[in-house]
């Protein structure tokens, strides 16, 4: 049967790369429309009239917004490579982290990222709590997902690949080997997979933009 | 199964506690219900069921806790299968459909009447409301499209967005009352008009949703103590 599938992302969204990593997994064919988000195409305005944001996943003509569930529409529709267990309880675990990544950990990581002194430090505390807890979710396994890679790995594929980028440009270390040893071993690992890493935008573009995001917030020296 | 197996933490005042509780009543599910005063020191077993969040409502089932209103219910609907229809809709591009709807309700409607709530001038409150009478006429859409002319946002019977939107009426209604006007109503909305009457009258969420008179009485108590707190 001909599907047909579009994805409307932008070059650098953390939120369509879990889109796309979950396509790549499930070995979809699919057509890539990259949006300008200051100058947004007519057709993303018709499919996610709500939100106008990417991405969006277009299935035989039908939209789907919200990364996560665009990611159980998938993992629903083609059953190949599962990314969300099977066990109800499980699933249920595994969307309480990927919710907890978007609303609390990634707002901690930023606010280190834009702080600081001595908010800074306080904010260092509160995304090292945050990161304890996801640390405390590897014991024992691989992924998130186990073995293999799996939703919550997805959902928390912009903790491999963007912390290390704001860290650089902050100079400073949020995840430590030594004080987070699984979650370091974690993000080596999802990097390492082919299916992952081929796909993350350029890193020397990822610095320059979120240097210039940066940039506002940090104190210009008199 | 016993009733011994499951127990919901929660707070009768609180949305997100009634739509779980609606959850368990559309799959005929029985459960202890263990009130949390979540405005007081927060009791120790809740805090040992949701380290993370420290929050209501948490379901334990054969004690495991599960945490966060709108994965309880999606749990609710997987772990019961036998038990009624389900709760989602079973086609899959339906499902994300009312994921989303349940997304925007809670991230982006919910909070703009909490907001109203807590602004005290008038321009502000105007724009909030301005944004509240939008959000109404999205969810007027969503009603249509989603319900296909039937009953509810699941068709014929009470489903996932029924419960999700449907378990504020009752703050919707303290909101009308303190504000001077309707949310919901025949003119710019008909669709929910029509809908929130059936919901509060649909055994699922009768005994439910909280009276709004009770809802305010509770209302002025937080205000009461916070103040003489602050």
């Amino acid at each position: 049967m001909g599907e047909e599938l579009k994805l409307f992302r932008t070059w650098s969204s953390r939120y369509a790369l879990r889109v796309v990593h979950a396509l790549k997994i499930k070995d979809l064919e699919y057509e890539t429309i990259f949006e300008d988000i200051k100058n947004k195409s007519t057709s993303l305005l018709e499919y996610n009239p709500i939100h106008k944001k990417v991405p969006v996943l277009v299935h035989n003509g039908k939209p789907i917004c919200e990364s996560l569930v665009i990611l159980e529409y998938i993992d629903e529709i083609w059953k190949q490579s599962p990314l969300l267990p099977q066990d109800p309880y499980e699933k249920a675990m595994a969307r309480f982290w990927a919710k907890f990544g978007d609303d609390k950990v990634m707002p901690s990581i930023w606010s280190v990222f834009i702080s600081q002194r001595k908010d800074q430090e306080e904010a260092i505390a509160q995304a090292a709590g945050n990161l304890k807890f996801l640390e405390e979710q590897l014991t024992g396994k691989k992924f998130f997902g186990g073995e293999t890679i799996g939703y919550l790995d997805i959902a928390f594929g912009w903790v491999a690949n963007l912390i290390s980028i704001l860290e650089e440009i902050a100079d400073l270390k949020l995840v430590d080997a030594e004080i987070f040893p699984l979650l370091s071993a974690w993000m080596n690992n999802f990097s390492d997979h082919p299916v992952i890493n081929e796909c993350w935008p350029p890193r020397d573009k990822m610095v320059e933009k979120f240097k210039a995001m940066r940039e506002p917030y940090v104190e210009k020296v008199a | 199964m016993a009733k011994g197996d499951v127990q919901l933490l929660g707070a009768w005042s609180s949305p997100f506690t009634n739509r779980v509780q609606m959850a368990l009543n559309l799959k005929s599910i029985d459960y202890e219900f263990i009130e949390v005063n979540f405005y007081s020191n927060k009791s120790e077993s809740l805090l040992k069921a949701n380290p993370v969040h420290k929050t209501i409502p948490v379901l334990i089932h054969d004690e495991k806790p599960i945490c966060e209103s709108l994965i309880i219910i999606q749990y609710i609907d997987e772990a019961w299968t036998k038990n009624g229809q389900s709760i989602l809709p079973s086609d899959p591009y339906d499902r994300a459909i009312a994921r989303f709807w349940a997304a925007y309700i809670d991230e982006k409607w919910f909070p703009l009447l909490k907001e109203l709530g807590k602004e005290s001038g008038d321009e502000t409150k105007a724009a909030i409301m301005r944004k509240i009478f939008e959000g109404a006429g999205l969810l007027e859409e969503a009603f249509v499209k989603c319900s296909k002319g039937k009953e509810f946002f699941d068709g014929d019977n009470v489903g996932y967005v029924d419960i999700v939107l449907g378990c504020f009426l009752g703050w919707i209604k303290v909101t009308e009352s303190m504000a001077g006007l309707k949310l919901f109503d025949e003119t710019r909305t008909p669709g929910l008009a029509g809908w929130a009457e059936r919901f509060v009258s649909h055994n699922a969420a009768k005994d439910i949703v909280p009276e709004p008179h009770k809802l305010i009485e509770f209302y002025m108590m937080v205000q009461a103590a916070k103040a003489s707190t602050g």
